[in-house]
């Protein structure tokens, strides 16, 4: 992408005034697109959260519409967009109307330096993982505004409940990162996903114990960022009628569940990229330099095996917080709080000072086989637990005398 | 304190292996058959001949072992039952003329069907019976102008009936279907017993 900018910019001859605008045409091309891939991935995630959620209660969910119910969103979407905007009389209204936007923004911005594939970036930023961390606390901005100018005690509760816990859990978040970026040395995106190989032992999950560690610390404290299930306080309909969506309708609320959506798939995709090995592919040692020697089509070619691996690996992950969703009932208050700091905060310290250790290791000898051995066996584990957990999955349906039945399309 | 720290342990091990477990039993059900019946459209066999043949549905009569005893029309607590019979008098032969019942009232006690003899009016399993015309309501099993004779009892021989739910399908009308041009086919909705005492007077 960058390569075309630069063949413009060298090949047509433009006035600097000319190429002021062609940059900024450019960049709003690129917003769109990453727009465009926002609002169909929001929309088609919240129609398979509703099929998923379906089948994990033996029920069927919204089948209806389309093959499936494929384009239930779609008719979801115009129903909220047709339905009249209701503003409350006692609300702060300029407020009230820029929270959903605020929010939207935060979840938006993230997307400018998340990786897609090998070179594909918004903006290949070095201080990319910074940047998302700190615009993703955006969000709260936005919940808090709308608790607030809402004049509601639900709302106001959701808000204040949603900024505690994001403040909170900021730090163990930051901590696993941290323990990433000791072990990589960078803080561009790009660059983590190069310093790890294509097989998944070279991953920073197995990397260390630490990061193993660092790795479920990191999952449950992105979970509270992004208020989902088991930690989703701040609209929880059981307390709160919807927290600090109460009093919106329309399309101001539509806004908040896209953001909801479009989260999901930040949080997966930063998970993919700091410890799942981003875009790398098993089988291939090292993809970034095998993509920089290859040229013309197979270069394209490779590139775009690099963004089927990393969508694999992302989607992979947007399943696994829908199922976490459907499996874990809500914490409350306090069960929150203990959690963030009594276990997460101390050992996501644990985890910064031993990957430290591990990080200054030398590679060379014994020292190197010692590391290798240590990343194996924790990748043994790890694929074990995997199929211990299919296994546990088959031996209650077999406990049951049920058979498994699959059908996606019914 | 050695305790404190004991429970620290214990508790992140009860997490993981809770969560795990949890785990292992959602994604099992999700592959497993779901229980929803898709009512009405997506389903192998109509919900009527799922119920049991006990199900109090709505009223249906079979003319065929009818006796005309009326016994029915006088245990009906709310009257909307309304059997007219008639006697020729040159072959000195019992038809009934009319046999109406309105389920628009009925309130599915079943009081008529424990003093049939012959287990002529009963329930069926259908429920599907609400219509855009309340006067289509009034299920007519015996047509305008025709004339139905009385079913004579044979000694120790069970009567035959025709299968539960045909009599109510050949005189239930879909429920779109228009209110009928000519009122004197349906002679009116069944009346109150105020009604009918009045209407026998004059």
């Amino acid at each position: 992408m960058k390569e075309l900018y630069d063949s413009i910019s060298t090949s047509w001859q433009l006035s600097p005034g000319m190429m002021s605008l062609v940059t900024v045409l450019w960049i709003l091309a690129i917003a769109v697109v990453v727009l465009a891939f926002m609002a169909t991935f929001a929309g088609v995630t919240s129609w398979v959260e509703r099929r998923i959620a379906g089948r994990m209660m033996s029920r069927i969910g919204p089948n209806r519409v389309g093959p499936g119910g494929s384009l239930q969103w779609i008719a979801d979407g115009l129903k909220c967009f047709l339905k009249e905007d209701v503003i409350p009389q006692a609300v702060d209204k300029p407020l009230f109307r820029f929270a959903p936007y605020l929010v939207f923004a935060g979840c938006f911005a993230a997307f400018a330096a998340l990786p897609f594939g090998y070179g594909i970036v918004a903006s290949n930023i070095d201080i990319g993982i910074f940047y998302i961390s700190a615009i993703t606390t955006f969000v709260v901005l936005g919940i808090l505004m709308a608790g607030w100018s809402s004049n509601n005690k639900w709302s106001l509760l959701g808000g204040i409940r949603s900024a505690a816990q994001i403040v909170s859990y900021e730090i163990p978040t930051g901590l696993a990162v941290l323990t990433i970026v000791v072990l990589a040395g960078t803080l561009n995106m790009q660059e983590i996903i190069k310093q790890q190989g294509g097989w998944p032992w070279y991953w920073f999950i197995f990397h260390n114990p630490f990061s193993l560690v660092a790795f479920f610390i990191f999952f449950s404290s992105i979970l509270a960022e992004g208020n989902r299930t088991p930690f989703d306080l701040p609209e929880a309909e059981s307390e709160l009628v919807a927290g600090y969506l109460t009093e919106y309708s329309g399309m101001r609320f539509v806004f908040f569940f896209f953001a909801e959506w479009a989260n999901l798939w930040v949080m997966s995709a930063i998970i993919t990229t700091l410890f799942l090995g981003g875009w790398q592919i098993p089988g291939v040692a090292d993809l970034g330099s095998v993509i920089e020697k290859s040229a013309g089509t197979v270069k394209y070619l490779w590139i775009l095996a690099s963004v089927a691996s990393f969508f694999f690996k992302t989607l992979l992950f947007v399943f696994i917080v829908i199922w976490v969703r459907w499996t874990l009932p809500r914490l409350r208050v306090d069960q929150l709080m203990i959690m963030c700091w009594k276990y997460f905060v101390p050992i996501g310290f644990i985890c910064l000072i031993g990957s430290a250790l591990f990080a200054i290791l030398p590679q060379t000898g014994a020292w190197y086989w010692f590391q290798l051995s240590i990343k194996l066996i924790l990748t043994a584990s790890g694929f074990g637990g995997v199929v211990i957990l299919l296994w546990r999955s088959f031996y209650n349906i077999r406990a049951l005398d049920d058979k498994i039945y699959f059908k996606v399309w019914e | 304190m050695v305790l404190a720290l004991k429970n620290y342990f214990i508790n992140i091990k009860k997490a993981f292996v809770s969560i795990f477990e949890g785990l292992a039993v959602t994604l099992s059900y999700l592959a497993r058959k779901p229980i929803t019946i898709q009512y009405p459209d997506r389903i192998p066999t109509p919900v009527q001949e799922m119920l049991p043949s006990t199900y109090r549905g709505v009223l249906e009569v079979d003319m065929k072992i009818c006796t005309g005893c009326l016994a029915c029309m006088k245990r009906c607590p709310i009257d909307i039952i309304r059997v007219d019979t008639f006697r020729d008098t040159e072959t000195k032969k019992n038809y009934i003329t009319r046999f109406d019942i309105d389920i628009a009232k009925c309130m599915f006690c079943g009081l008529c069907t424990e003093v049939c003899p012959t287990g002529s009016i009963r329930h069926s399993t259908e429920f599907e019976a609400s219509s855009a015309n309340i006067i289509n309501m009034v299920l007519q099993y015996v047509e305008y102008g025709d004339k139905v004779p009385f079913y004579k009892p044979v000694k120790d021989q069970e009567p035959v009936s025709i299968p539960q739910n045909e009599a109510f399908r050949k005189v239930h009308k879909a429920w779109n279907a228009p209110a009928p041009i000519d009122p004197e086919k349906v002679r009116g909705q069944v009346r109150w017993k105020s009604d009918q005492s009045a209407e026998d007077k004059s």
